[in-house]
């Protein structure tokens, strides 16, 4: 078995997806993102792989990288429908609403003055995020128009164009931590709470993390949500790993005083780092797994089609 | 992040490019892999294994993350 690893930095979670691949004696192609050169007119990728599996930073180059790979038949975690419904928060949000999966009020405005209206409408508090991005980065909460007039200002003058896309959320009132739950194959492993000093719990942040026992109702929302952006999943994990979609997904939950549970973001390529201990759950371990069963169910279906 | 300027067991080192001070592995790194100087809390990046070098890690670029 040979897995194309595509990777920006090595941090502790692609340390211990490659420890983990090396246990299982997966031969490994480590595949940069900022070192890839790919001929997408060839009818193969550079070297032969049974599956590629994506811990790139870049979102752009993700896309356009797994994109590539998908073209070739490589078995791709994530697929490219996922990272790309995934990639842009208001594409992400309009799935949710069309699945059915209850999320934050949110507005897509595309000038300072729409916006303005937009945020009259939905009420102050009101959370402005950068439509593409993670992190928390560039998330505000503004108490005011006055302040929101201010920070679109600044987003007109010195954002991308990227930025002329405005993504306005409703404010929720959480109780100062918010769930993020790990969706795997279609597939909820566990989840975790998370909490912060900060109204954003974001434990790249610097939140801490609590384990979340995994209800019927948890369970089910946050394979619905995984559903939303992952078209390969037919909702059917047959309690495997692979047979219930291709995407591996963290699904960030806030929880409405009134509205209980509220999907606030899904993510493609996951964060776990402070995960691992408090749930007891070996996510490296069932990620990796889950990468092999794609890559296995890759090569019948090549075979069946020989 | 993995542990830097380790004591002891400590296999591979080099020098911090920000403040010339000793940054060590408890194991062998990989290349593009992350650690931070204990000294001066500069965020590296190895940018080569064999000799072993460090670098000041990339900015954070306005697409990365989850």
């Amino acid at each position: 078995m040979r897995i194309a690893f595509l990777h920006t930095r090595i941090r502790v979670e692609e340390r211990l997806l490659l420890d983990e691949l090396e246990r299982r004696g997966v031969e490994i192609e480590l595949l940069h993102a900022d070192e890839a050169a790919l001929d997408i007119t060839a009818d193969a990728p550079p070297r032969p792989v049974d599956a590629l599996f994506d811990r790139c930073l870049s979102n752009t180059k993700a896309c356009a990288i797994v994109r590539a790979f998908t073209s070739w038949g490589v078995p791709c975690v994530n697929p490219p429908e996922a990272l790309e419904n995934c990639a842009d928060k208001g594409r992400t949000t309009a799935l949710l609403r069309r699945a059915g999966v209850p999320s934050p009020r949110t507005i897509l405005a595309f000038s300072p003055e729409s916006a303005l209206d937009a945020a009259d409408d939905l009420g102050y508090p009101v959370v402005l995020k950068p439509a593409v991005g993670s992190w928390g980065r560039l998330v505000a909460r503004l108490r005011d128009r006055d302040a929101l007039e201010a920070v679109l200002e600044h987003k007109a003058t010195l954002g991308g164009v990227q930025h002329g896309v405005i993504y306005l959320q409703e404010h929720v009132d959480k109780p100062g931590r918010d769930i993020r739950a790990f969706v795997v194959g279609g597939r909820t492993l566990c989840a975790v709470a998370r909490y912060s000093e900060h109204w954003i719990t974001n434990t790249a942040r610097g939140g801490r993390t609590e384990n979340v026992p995994l209800t019927p109702e948890l369970d089910d929302l946050c394979a619905r949500a995984a559903r939303a952006v992952d078209p390969s999943d037919s909702g059917d994990s047959g309690g495997t790993s692979s047979g219930g979609g291709a995407a591996a997904l963290a699904i960030d939950i806030l929880e409405h005083p009134e509205r209980g549970p509220l999907v606030n973001e899904v993510n493609a390529t996951m964060e776990f780092r402070n995960s691992i201990a408090p749930t007891g759950v070996d996510i490296p371990a069932m990620l990796v797994e889950h990468v092999l069963a794609r890559a296995e169910a890759g090569a019948g279906a090549q075979g069946a089609a020989a | 992040m993995p542990e830097t300027n380790a004591p002891a067991v400590a296999t591979t080192a080099a020098a911090c490019p920000e403040c010339n001070a000793e940054v060590a592995f408890d194991r062998a790194p990989r290349r593009h892999e992350i650690a931070r100087c204990r000294a001066c809390a500069a965020e590296l990046e190895v940018t080569s294994t064999d000799p072993l070098s460090l670098e000041l890690a990339p900015e954070v670029e306005e697409d990365w993350g989850e």
